[in-house]
C-alpha cells in the first residue's frame, strides 16, 4: 500500500513537472510567434514603402523626362514611321 | 493621580477600572472595521483591485489594420498608406538644452523659431510635427529630450501627384476619405483596428492569448478603371493645351467604347494631394464630373441622329441654310460662315447652326428629347464618383420653338464632360449607350439601344467627314487612323446672357472603322488668339488619341504617310 502511494506520488510529481515544462514551452513559442508576426507586419509595411518608392520612380512624368533629357530620345515624326503588315495569321 | 505621584507613593500603578475593557472594545471594533473593509473589497467593491491585479499580468493590445490601396487597372499603386510618426509634447514638461533644441529643429526640418514658438505655448498639447518618417522620429528620440513623445499614425501617399488627384481625392486626419474615390469608397478601403487581450511576463512580452476582443478588419484594395499611362498622357496634353490657349480651366476624358470604363479623367487646374497646404478648394473640384457647361455644336450629331432615326431626313437630304441666319420670333440664329444649300452630312461637317435648327424644327420636341435623354443627358452618369451632377435637360413640353432650335446646336442644355463623352458611345457603337464607370470591368459590357444601327453608322460617317478637308477639325486627325468627332465652340452664359467668352470642345473616337476609344476635350475660356474648338481642342484630342492608340496597340486603319491636312488657316470655322 505504501509502495503504491509512493509510486502514485512520484507519478503526480512527474506529471506536475511536465505540465510546468510544457506550459513554459508553450509560452516561449507564443513569444516567438508574436515576434514573427510583428516582423511579418513590419515586412508588409516595408513592402508598401518599396511599392511606393518603385511607383514614384516609375512615374511616366519622370520616365519621359529621363528619356528626353538624359537619353536624348524622341518620338519619330509621322513621315519616318513604317507600318509593316503582319499578313494573315 | 499621576504615574509620578504613584511612584513617589511607592505603590504599583493602579489601572483605572474601565481601561482594559475599553481598549479591548476599541481593538475589537478596529478589527471588525478591517474585516468589514476586507469583505467589502472582496465582494462588493472588487472591480478596482481586480483591474489592478489584471493589469499586472494582462494587457489589451491594439491590432492595427491599414487602409486598402487604390490601384489602376494594371495593379499599379495610385494610393498607399504607410505608418508615420507624429511628434508631440506638453511644452511645460519639456526639458532640453538649447543645443538639443537646435538639433531637434534640424532633425525635424523645422525653422528653430517655429519650434521655439510651439514649445513656448505653455500648458497645452502641441504637435511639433506630424507625419514624419519613422527613421526621423527615431533620430529625434535619440536626442534624449525629456517630455518629447511620438504616436503612430498612417499617412497616405499618392505617387501620381497632381496627375490623378481629382479622381482619387484624398484622406484627412486618421486616414479617413475626404474627397473623390477615397470618400466614395471609404467603407471598402477603410480598415478597422482590432483588439486582443494577452498575458504578459515580467519582461512585458505577450506569452498567452486570453481573448480576442475585436478582430481587426483590414482595408481592401480598390481597383479603378484608370490606365495610369493614359491618365498621364491626358493630363500632360490637357495642361499643354490650356497653357497654350491661356484658358481658365480644362478637362479631358478617355472612355473605352467596349466597356464604358473611364480610362483617364484629367482636369486642369490641378493640385498635389501629397502636399495640399494652401490649395484653393476650387482647384480640387473634379470639373469633368461636377461642373456643367453648355456644349454647343458637339450636340448637333444628336439632333441629326434623332431626325435620321425618325426617318425625317436621310444623310443626302438638302437643307437650305442661306443666308446664314434664321429668325424665330424675335431671336435670330447665325452661322459663323455663310453656306448655301447643304446636305445633312454637310450640316455636321461644316457645323451649320441654321441647318441644325431647321432639322430640329421639323421634329416633334418629344422625339428630340427622347434621343437626348436616351443618350444620357439630364441624368447623372453614375460613374461611382461622389458629387457628380446630372446636367440640365428640360422636359419637352416646356420647349418653345426657339428653345428647340437652340438645343439643336447645344444651347439651352447643360452637360458635364463625362456625360458628353459617354453620349458619343451611341455613335461609336451601333447605337448603344454604354454605362460609364470608374471601376475595372472584367469584359465587354452591354449597352442600352438608343439608335437604329444604320442611323449610328450614318452619323459615324458624318463625324468622320468633320476631320477631313472641308470639315471643322482637320487638326483632330491622327496619322494612321481614321478619326471621327465633332467640334464645339459655345458662348458662355453669364448672368442670363451670352458673353464673348467661350467653351471650346472636341469629342471624338477612333479608329472610325472599329472604334476603341472615345475622347472628350473641353477648354474653358481660351483667351489666346484662337477660340474655335477645331483649333483649340482638336489638337489636344489628336495627340492624346494618337499616343493612346499606339500604347494600346490598336491596329491602324488608314495609311500612315498620307496626311489629309489642308494648309493652315483653311479650316472651316464654326461658332457654337
Amino acid at each position: 500500500m505504501v509502495r503504491l502511494n509512493l509510486l502514485l506520488l512520484a507519478t503526480l510529481v512527474a506529471c506536475a513537472l511536465s505540465l510546468v515544462t510544457s506550459r513554459h514551452q508553450a509560452r516561449q513559442l507564443f513569444v516567438e510567434l508574436d515576434r514573427e508576426q510583428a516582423s511579418a507586419r513590419s515586412y508588409e509595411i516595408e513592402y508598401g514603402q518599396l511599392q511606393l518608392e518603385q511607383s514614384t520612380w516609375a512615374m511616366p512624368a519622370r520616365i519621359e523626362k529621363v528619356a528626353r533629357e538624359q537619353l536624348k530620345m524622341q518620338l519619330p515624326a509621322a513621315g519616318r514611321v513604317r507600318v509593316l503588315d503582319a499578313g494573315p495569321r | 493621580m499621576t504615574a509620578a505621584a504613584a511612584a513617589r507613593a511607592g505603590t504599583g500603578p493602579r489601572v483605572p477600572w474601565l481601561r482594559a475593557p475599553l481598549l479591548f472594545g476599541a481593538m475589537l471594533a478596529l478589527l471588525a472595521l478591517l474585516v468589514a473593509r476586507a469583505l467589502y473589497l472582496q465582494w462588493i467593491d472588487n472591480q478596482f483591485l481586480q483591474d489592478q491585479g489584471l493589469s499586472r499580468y494582462s494587457r489589451d493590445l491594439e491590432v492595427p489594420a491599414h487602409r486598402g490601396r487604390i490601384l489602376d487597372r494594371f495593379g499599379e499603386p495610385l494610393a498607399i498608406s504607410t505608418p508615420v510618426k507624429s511628434i508631440w509634447a506638453w511644452p511645460d514638461q519639456v526639458v532640453a538644452t538649447p543645443g538639443q533644441l537646435q538639433a531637434l529643429a534640424a532633425v525635424l526640418d523645422l525653422d528653430p523659431r517655429v519650434l521655439a514658438a510651439r514649445l513656448g505655448a505653455g500648458d497645452v498639447f502641441v504637435y511639433l510635427k506630424r507625419g514624419v518618417a519613422p527613421e526621423v522620429a527615431a533620430r529625434a528620440a535619440a536626442l534624449g529630450i525629456k517630455g518629447l513623445h511620438d504616436d503612430d499614425e498612417y499617412r497616405r501617399y499618392y505617387p501620381g501627384g497632381e496627375v490623378m488627384s481629382h479622381v482619387l481625392g484624398f484622406t484627412g486626419d486618421h486616414d479617413v476619405g475626404q474627397e473623390g474615390m477615397e470618400l466614395a469608397q471609404q467603407s471598402w478601403l477603410g480598415g478597422t483596428p482590432g483588439s486582443r487581450r494577452v498575458i504578459i511576463n515580467r519582461r512585458g512580452e505577450a506569452v498567452e492569448d486570453v481573448a480576442n476582443i475585436r478582430s481587426p478588419r483590414e482595408g481592401r484594395d480598390l481597383v479603378l478603371s484608370i490606365d495610369s499611362r493614359l491618365q498621364y498622357l491626358a493630363y500632360r496634353e490637357l495642361k499643354a493645351a490650356v497653357e497654350l490657349n491661356q484658358a481658365k480651366a480644362g478637362g479631358l476624358v478617355i472612355l473605352d467604347t467596349r466597356t464604358g470604363e473611364i480610362l483617364a479623367l484629367a482636369n486642369w487646374p490641378s493640385y498635389n494631394p501629397n502636399n495640399r497646404n494652401r490649395v484653393a478648394p476650387e482647384r480640387m473640384r473634379n470639373r469633368a464630373l461636377t461642373d456643367i457647361f453648355e456644349p454647343g455644336s458637339t450636340l448637333k450629331p444628336f439632333t441629326i441622329a434623332a431626325a435620321l432615326d425618325a426617318g425625317k431626313v436621310t444623310p443626302a437630304t438638302i437643307v437650305d441654310t442661306a443666308p446664314g441666319t434664321l429668325t424665330i420670333g424675335t431671336a435670330t440664329i447665325h452661322d459663323a460662315h455663310r453656306e448655301g444649300a447643304l446636305s445633312v452630312e454637310q450640316v455636321i461637317q461644316k457645323s451649320s447652326n441654321v441647318g441644325a435648327a431647321k432639322i430640329a424644327l421639323s421634329l416633334p420636341a418629344e422625339t428630340m428629347w427622347q434621343t437626348l435623354s436616351g443618350a444620357g443627358f439630364g441624368a447623372p452618369p453614375k460613374s461611382g464618383f461622389p458629387g457628380e451632377v446630372s446636367g440640365r435637360l428640360r422636359p419637352p413640353k416646356s420647349w418653345r420653338p426657339i428653345e428647340q432650335a437652340t438645343i439643336a446646336y447645344g444651347h439651352g442644355i447643360a452637360v458635364n464632360l463625362v456625360q458628353l463623352a459617354r453620349a458619343y458611345s451611341i455613335f461609336a457603337t451601333d447605337g448603344e449607350l454604354k454605362p460609364v464607370t470608374l471601376f475595372k470591368e472584367a469584359g465587354p459590357v452591354a449597352g442600352a439601344p438608343v439608335l437604329k444601327p444604320e442611323t449610328a453608322r450614318a452619323v459615324r460617317h458624318m463625324l468622320e467627314m468633320v476631320t477631313q478637308p472641308g470639315g471643322t477639325a482637320p487638326k483632330a486627325q491622327v496619322p494612321g487612323y481614321r478619326v471621327a468627332g465633332k467640334t464645339g465652340t459655345a458662348h458662355k452664359l453669364e448672368g442670363g446672357s451670352y458673353v464673348n467668352k467661350y467653351v471650346s470642345s472636341f469629342v471624338g473616337f477612333a479608329p472610325a472603322s472599329n472604334p476603341r476609344l472615345i475622347i472628350a476635350v473641353m477648354i474653358d475660356e481660351p483667351s489666346g488668339s484662337q477660340y474655335y474648338g477645331g483649333i483649340v481642342a482638336a489638337p489636344a484630342f489628336s495627340s492624346v488619341m494618337g499616343a493612346a492608340l499606339r500604347l494600346l496597340g490598336v491596329p491602324t486603319d488608314a495609311p500612315i504617310n498620307q496626311p489629309l491636312l489642308p494648309a493652315d488657316g483653311n479650316a472651316v470655322r464654326e461658332e457654337t
